[in-house]
């Protein structure tokens, strides 16, 4: 195995609702290596989505450490934190979060806009991803002119764009019927085999299905741990 | 994030929300509108004031006579002729502050010219008067020194004299009889019109001093030695005027040989002090009208932060977006900022439009005086930004200041 891309060590996350404090995370301690495809499953209240926004550096966590790419995390301001996302992460939501009225190649910029990114450099860089999953045609068109599957491709490509080291996908194919759903996972895993780090969560042990390892977590914690002889999507279509 | 990107991503937003935004420019736009045609209001007025200071010649100090006091009773000013021709010379000659003195002994009586007559005041003066008072003579010309000197039998006089004896025809060689000593007109005065106490400046005939008093006044007590009524000084631009007067008054003393305990024999008055004085008032005028309009500016910046607060709720979740791809918290506020002053720099940029549109208007129909100023116009510009980002502040740094994690999860 590879180096870990990604080591936690007992992360913790509590919730402090009025007097109430709520245990997201207890004590969580893994490790991802780079090029995984991981799928944490879990109930709601598991504790995944927690865990979830804490890889994602979007959240800090109470007690315990992170450390990505050899960097640790866990002690960084939030200007760092939104560096690091910025540089190493792409995100892909259940929703897909596209900029209405605002076309898929400029979606698709958007990352590049907060990293510095000369101006010339931006479109063209856009461009190729849109090209790469297969929405060329459809650059110059509003979220609400696409289906839901290029909606979701346009928020893959923008996840992309910054060359991350890791993707992270909550719930990509929640608001998608299945067919679209396989369309998706089998664009996850070709980028996968490509080289990406991809960590997704879920809820359907179908797509977890394709995935090559299942991590399980119930009430802020680890119950199960194993690697998973990853379906084919392509061949499911 | 560079700053053209940013404005582009404002401009963006405000677009997709046309009518939205206009609305909330409207505030914007009407206050600096207000402001902009306010402050030409009360500048037109300023600037009738000013004509009048003109109109009566600037930088302006008279000399009066003094009041004689004889067995404990004080005569008022004038009771006694104290000041005389050399001392208007003498003024001209060694006081440097003043441009011109002119000498003037007044009188009046009536006007005779053919079968028409009109009572009038005349000046004699010497030419020295009409540069005091910045007045042309339009028609004709004005004394010769041979004239002064030699009590020379001419006249200039101002137009409602011209019109009242003479009608629409040319009164320039024409004889007129003034206190039954005839007089040629040589030349016609500009048009000066009322001065500040309303009184008609046109209505008057000049000649030289030394006609006055020898052939006009007769039997005056002005007509003997070389007294006259007053002196009417101009100094020079730029001049300290109350310098000027020490001096003059140092001078006057000495001439007259007066000693260090005595009252001064003369009165010496700055009459352009009361017209600033007015121009002071109308100034205060002018700040109210301005400050009054400067209420509904303010109330167009609290419709700018009214409207980015529900902004900023509306988009919680594209905040979320943005930091989750790596936006700073800084960005974001300028985002909002940028987007908040762009409001208020459009709305003021029609606004002034608008205001100049509407002075113009007011000149035009209301046919008040309006004096548009470009530091009105930059002032109200400049405050129309200041207001989008004082008002645009606190929404931007609400909108920073979100958890992306919550703002992503925002419904």
């Amino acid at each position: 195995m590879s180096e870990a891309l990604i080591r936690v060590e007992g992360l913790t996350k509590d919730y402090v609702m009025g007097s109430n404090v709520v245990a997201a995370l207890r004590g969580v301690t893994l490790s991802i290596a780079a090029g995984e495809f991981v799928a944490v499953m879990g109930p709601s209240g598991s504790g995944k989505s927690t865990f979830m926004n804490l890889l994602g550096c979007l959240d800090h966590p109470s007690a315990g450490r992170y450390w990505l790419g050899g960097q640790e995390v866990s002690a960084l301001s939030g200007d760092e934190l939104a560096a690091v996302r910025n540089r190493k992460l792409g995100f892909v939501f259940q929703h897909f979060n596209l900029l209405a009225r605002t076309s898929a190649l400029d979606n698709v910029a958007l990352p590049l806009l907060y990293g510095n990114v000369p101006a010339a450099e931006r479109h063209p860089r856009a461009a190729r991803r849109l090209t790469q999953i297969g929405l060329a045609e459809r650059m110059d068109h509003h979220p609400a002119q696409l289906s839901g599957g290029q909606q979701q491709r346009v928020a893959i490509a923008r996840a992309l764009v910054n060359d991350p080291q890791l993707v992270l996908a909550d719930e990509p194919t929640g608001a998608l019927d299945s067919r679209t759903s396989v369309e998706i996972m089998a664009l996850l895993q070709q980028l996968n085999r490509e080289g990406i780090t991809i960590v997704l969560v879920t809820h359907e042990h179908d797509v977890a299905d394709f995935a090559g390892r299942i991590i399980s977590f119930r009430d802020g914690q680890v119950i199960e741990d194993r690697p998973n002889a990853a379906k084919d999507a392509a061949a499911a279509l | 994030m560079n700053f053209a990107a940013t404005l582009r991503i404002a401009l963006l937003a405000l677009r997709i929300n046309k009518l939205r935004s206009a609305l909330t420019m409207l505030g914007i736009i009407i206050g600096v509108a207000a402001v902009i045609v306010m402050i030409a209001v009360g500048n037109g007025a300023q600037a009738r004031v000013e004509d009048q200071i003109k109109s009566l010649g600037s930088n302006i100090i008279m000399v009066l006579s003094g009041s004689m006091t004889s067995g404990g009773a004080r005569g008022g000013s004038g009771s006694q002729p104290t000041i005389t021709e050399d001392d208007a010379y003498a003024l001209n000659r060694e006081i440097d502050e003043i441009q011109a003195a002119a000498p003037s002994l007044r009188g009046s009586g009536q006007v005779v010219a053919g079968n028409a007559n009109w009572s009038t005041v005349f000046y004699g003066t010497s030419p020295e008067y009409l540069q005091v008072r910045d007045w042309a003579v339009i028609e004709g010309r004005g004394f010769e020194q041979a004239e002064i000197n030699g009590a020379g039998k001419v006249a200039l006089i101002g137009q409602t004299v011209a019109l009242n004896l003479f009608g629409e025809a040319n009164p320039v060689d024409q004889v007129v009889r003034v206190n039954k000593v005839p007089l040629t007109i040589v030349g016609v005065l500009d048009r000066k019109g009322q001065n500040m106490m309303g009184q008609d400046q046109d209505d008057i005939i000049l000649m030289p001093i030394s006609t006055a008093r020898k052939r006009v006044l007769g039997s005056s007590r002005y007509a003997a030695g070389r007294n006259v009524g007053s002196i009417m000084v101009k100094t020079k631009d730029g001049a300290n005027m109350a310098e000027a007067e020490a001096r003059m008054r140092e001078l006057l003393r000495q001439r007259h040989r007066l000693q260090s305990g005595q009252d001064d024999d003369f009165y010496v008055r700055n009459l352009s002090e009361i017209l600033q004085a007015q121009e002071a008032s109308s100034k205060v005028m002018s700040l109210l009208l301005a400050a009054v309009a400067s209420v509904s500016l303010l109330v167009g910046g609290i419709g700018i932060m009214n409207i980015m607060l529900v902004s900023v709720t509306e988009r919680t979740r594209e905040i979320g977006l943005r930091m989750a791809v790596g936006a700073r918290a800084r960005d974001i506020l300028t985002q909002f900022l940028v987007e908040a002053v762009t409001l208020s720099l459009i709305g003021g940029a029609i606004g002034i439009l608008l205001g100049v549109g509407g002075a113009t208007a007011i000149a035009e129909f209301a046919g008040w005086r309006t004096e548009l100023s470009g530091g009105s116009i930059v002032l109200a510009a400049g405050f129309a930004g200041a207001i989008g980002i004082f008002f645009g502040y606190y929404p931007a740094r609400k909108a920073s200041r979100l958890l992306p994690i919550e703002a992503l999860r925002y419904e």
